[in-house]
C-alpha cells in the first residue's frame, strides 16, 4: 500500500510538472497566438478587439507571468483549456470532447484486439515451437516493418475506391448527422475498418512476437519442468505456468499502448482523414493553433501518465514478487 | 526383495542421428521396496538424463532411443513406462513417482501460492476431492516436512532456500508415490541444510515406506545415507554395490577415485588424491572402457572393448556388479 501511494505521489508529480512545462513552453516561443490571428484576419480587428482577444486568451500583458500560472490551473480545474483559433470561438475542451471519442474508439478497441489476439497466438506460437504456428512469424514481422501510415496509403490504394465497401477517408458518411442511430453507427463503423485493419496488421506481430519469445524463456524455467512432472493437464501447464508468467511483461507494454491510444496514431488519422484527436492535432499545428496544441498535448500526457499507473497496478495484482510488505 | 522400478538397457541421445550423443547407454538399473538408491559420477557423466529418461521428462532434442522401465504398481501387473499413452503417463507422474529436482530456488513457480502449487497437484489427480480437503493434505503436508502451515498463502520469494526445499519434498510426498526420484535436491543448499532435509527426508522414508533414487555427485553423502550406491561414467554404470561394500572396498578405479578425493570424517587419515584428467566429451568417447584416458590402472585391453557390467571375480563378490577389465564379469547383468 505505501509502495502504491508513492506511485501514485509520483505521478501527482510528474502531472505537475507535464501541466507546467505546457504553461511555459508556447510562452517561450516567439510571437503570440493573438498575431497570428491578427494575420488570419487580415486586419480586419480593431485595436478593441485586438486587445479583447489578448483577455480572452489570459495573454494581456497586465498580468504577472505567475497570475498567469495561477490562472492557468484555475481554468484546468474547471476544464476550461482556452478557445481554439481553428475552430474559433469553440473552446478547446469542445474540440477536444469531440474529436477524442473518435480516437478512443477506434484506437483503443484496435489496441485490445490487437494485444489479445497477438498474446494468444504469441503464447500459442511459444508452447508449440516448431509447429505451424513458426510460419506464422516471418508473414508478420513482414507488416509490421512496415510503417503503418505507408500500409494505410496501400490499403486506400488496393482497397478503397468509388465503388469499393471502403470508405477511404472520414469518420462516417457525411450525409449523416451524428447521433447514436441505426444509420450513422454503422457508417462509423464502416469507415473505421480500414484504419482498424492497418494498425491492426501493423502492430500485433509486435504482441506475437514477445509473447512468443517470453513464452520460449519460460517455457525452460524449472517450474515447467516440476509442472510437467506433477502430471498437470498440458492446458493448465501451458495457462497458468508459462504463459501466466510470461505474459508479465506483455501486460506493462499493453498499458503503455493504452497511454499511447490518444496520440500514438497520428499519421493513420492523417491518412484517412479520420476525424479523431490526432487529425485535429495536425490541423492545430498547421494553424499554430497554441491553446488547441496544449489542450491535446495535456491530455495526451495525462492519458500517458494514467496508463503508467495502470501498468503498475497491473504488476502489483500480477507478480506477487513485485509487493513490497510493510 | 521386491523390485518397484526397473530400468532395462535404457539408451537417451541428445539430437538425431549421425550427430546424435549418446548421454545415457544401456543402463540397467533396479530399485527394490523401501530401499535408497544412490546414483552418483561427475558432472556430465548422465546421471540427471537418466533420472529425466526414465520419467519421460527429457526435453527435445534429448530422445530415448531404446529399452524398457518397468514399474511395479502396489495393485495391479507390472508395466513400462516408457510405452503409456500421454494420459496414463499423465497419471503415473507424482502420483505413483515424484520427483525433487535440483534448483530448489526455481523449482516453485513464482506467481502462485505455496497452497496453490500444493493443491494443483491434487485437483489434477484425485479430482474428487473437495476444496477443504485438498487444503487439509496440503497443510498436512507442510506439517511433515516441518514448515509451519501459515506459510500456506506465502508466495515463494518469501520463503528460504531449504523453506522451499522441503515445500518441494512435501509436494512430492503429497500423493504418496511409491518412488521419489531425487535430482541432487540439496546442492544449492548450505552443508547444515542439506544434512537436516535428508535426515528428515530419511525418517520419512522410514515412516511412509517409499523408495528413493538419490543422484549426487557428493559420494560422502551417498555413502551416509544411501543402501545401495550405482556410480556413473560417461553415460554407463560402471560399479552398483551396497553403501557400505563401496565405501570399504571399491573395484572400479573410477570409484575408487571419486571415494578419494573427500575426506573421511572418522578414521585414519589418508591422502586426497583426486581423478587426473577431465570427464570425457559425450561426442567423442574414448575406445573401448571410457574411463580408460584417466585410469591409472589400465592395460592392454581396456582401449579396446568396452568391458561389460557384471558379477566380479572375487570370493565375496555376490549383489554388486562392477564393468571393469580388472574384474572381468562371470555372468554378466541384463
Amino acid at each position: 500500500m505505501r509502495y502504491f501511494l508513492q506511485r501514485i505521489a509520483f505521478y501527482l508529480f510528474t502531472a505537475w510538472a507535464a501541466v507546467t512545462l505546457n504553461f511555459f513552453i508556447p510562452r517561450l516561443v516567439p510571437g503570440d497566438p493573438v498575431q497570428a490571428l491578427i494575420s488570419k484576419y487580415q486586419g480586419q480587428l480593431s485595436t478593441k478587439s485586438i486587445q479583447s482577444l489578448y483577455v480572452l486568451f489570459g495573454l494581456d500583458k497586465h498580468q504577472s507571468l505567475w497570475q498567469q500560472y495561477i490562472d492557468y490551473w484555475k481554468q484546468i480545474f474547471h476544464g476550461d483549456l482556452g478557445l481554439s483559433f481553428t475552430f474559433f470561438p469553440a473552446p478547446v475542451s469542445q474540440v477536444i470532447g469531440q474529436a477524442l471519442p473518435w480516437t478512443v474508439l477506434l484506437v483503443g478497441i484496435t489496441t485490445i484486439i490487437s494485444f489479445t489476439l497477438g498474446t494468444g497466438l504469441g503464447v500459442l506460437a511459444g508452447w508449440r515451437r516448431g509447429s505451424w504456428a513458426d510460419g506464422l512469424l516471418p508473414v508478420t514481422t513482414f507488416f509490421s516493418s512496415i510503417p503503418y501510415f505507408w500500409l494505410g496509403i496501400i490499403a486506400i490504394y488496393l482497397l478503397a475506391g468509388p465503388d469499393s465497401f471502403f470508405p477511404s477517408s472520414g469518420g462516417f458518411d457525411s450525409e449523416l448527422v451524428p447521433a447514436w442511430d441505426q444509420y450513422f453507427i454503422p457508417s462509423a463503423i464502416q469507415h473505421s475498418l480500414l484504419p482498424a485493419l492497418t494498425i491492426l496488421v501493423s502492430s500485433v506481430s509486435g504482441w506475437i512476437l514477445g509473447m512468443r519469445n517470453m513464452m520460449v524463456t519460460v517455457s525452460s524455467e524449472d517450474y515447467i519442468t516440476v509442472a510437467h512432472a506433477k502430471g498437470l493437464p498440458e492446458r493448465r501447464v501451458a495457462l497458468s505456468y508459462a504463459a501466466r508468467n510470461a505474459l508479465l511483461p506483455s501486460v506493462s507494454g499493453f498499458a503503455l499502448a493504452l497511454g499511447f491510444i490518444v496520440g500514438g496514431t497520428l499519421l493513420v488519422e492523417i491518412v484517412f482523414s479520420y476525424p479523431g484527436l490526432g487529425f485535429t492535432l495536425l490541423q492545430a499545428v498547421g494553424a499554430k493553433d497554441y491553446p488547441l496544441m496544449q489542450g491535446i498535448f495535456l491530455i495526451i500526457t495525462i492519458a500517458v501518465l494514467v496508463a503508467n499507473l495502470l501498468a503498475d497496478v497491473a504488476y502489483l495484482l500480477l507478480d506477487p514478487r513485485t509487493r513490497k510488505e510493510g | 526383495m521386491e523390485p518397484v522400478l526397473e530400468i532395462r538397457n535404457l539408451n537417451v541421445d541428445y539430437g538425431l542421428g549421425d550427430r546424435a550423443v549418446q548421454a545415457v547407454r544401456d543402463v540397467s538399473l533396479t530399485l527394490h521396496k523401501g530401499e535408497v538408491l544412490g546414483l552418483a559420477g561427475e558432472s556430465g557423466s548422465g546421471k540427471s538424463t537418466l533420472a529425466y529418461g526414465m520419467t519421460r521428462l527429457l526435453a527435445p532434442p534429448g530422445a530415448i532411443t531404446g529399452g524398457e522401465v518397468i514399474y511395479h504398481p502396489e495393485q495391479g501387473s507390472p508395466y513400462d513406462v516408457l510405452a503409456l499413452s500421454d494420459r496414463a503417463l499423465r497419471q503415473f507422474r507424482w502420483a505413483e513417482t515424484a520427483i525433487v529436482f535440483q534448483g530448489a530456488m526455481n523449482s516453485l513457480n513464482p506467481v502462485h501460492k505455496i497452497s496453490t502449487q500444493l493443491t494443483d497437484v491434487l485437483k489434477a489427480h484425485e479430482p474428487k476431492l473437495s476444496e477443504h480437503s485438498r487444503n487439509a493434505r496440503a497443510r498436512e503436508m507442510l506439517k511433515l516436512v516441518g514448515i509451519s502451515t501459515d506459510r500456506m498463502d506465502a508466495f515463494p520469494h518469501q520463503l528460504s532456500g531449504g523453506m522451499r526445499q522441503r515445500v518441494m519434498i512435501g509436494m512430492a510426498l503429497i500423493l504418496q508415490p511409491q518412488v521419489v526420484i531425487m535430482d541432487e535436491p540439496t546442492t544449492a543448499l548450505d552443508v547444515v541444510m542439506q544434512r537436516q532435509i535428508l535426515g528428515q527426508l530419511i525418517d520419512l522414508r522410514e515412516r511412509l515406506g517409499f523408495s528413493v533414487i538419490f543422484i549426487t555427485h557428493d559420494l560422502s553423502l551417498l555413502v551416509e545415507f544411501s543402501n545401495r550406491i550405482a556410480i556413473m561414467y560417461g553415460g554407463r554404470i560402471v560399479e552398483e554395490a551396497p553403501a557400505a561394500t563401496l565405501y570399504r572396498d571399491a573395484l572400479h578405479p573410477y570409484s575408487k577415485g571419486l571415494l578419494g578425493s573427500f575426506p573421511a570424517l572418522r578414521g585414519p587419515r589418508r591422502e586426497l588424491s583426486g581423478i587426473p584428467g577431465s570427464p570425457p566429451d559425450l561426442a567423442g568417447m574414448p575406445t573401448g572402457c571410457s574411463f580408460h584416458p584417466r585410469c591409472p590402472k589400465a592395460f592392454e585391453p581396456c582401449s579396446t572393448a568396452i568391458p561389460v557390467l557384471g558379477r566380479p571375480d572375487i570370493p565375496d563378490g555376490a549383489g554388486r556388479s562392477v564393468a571393469c577389465w580388472l574384474h572381468p564379469a562371470e555372468q554378466p547383468v541384463g
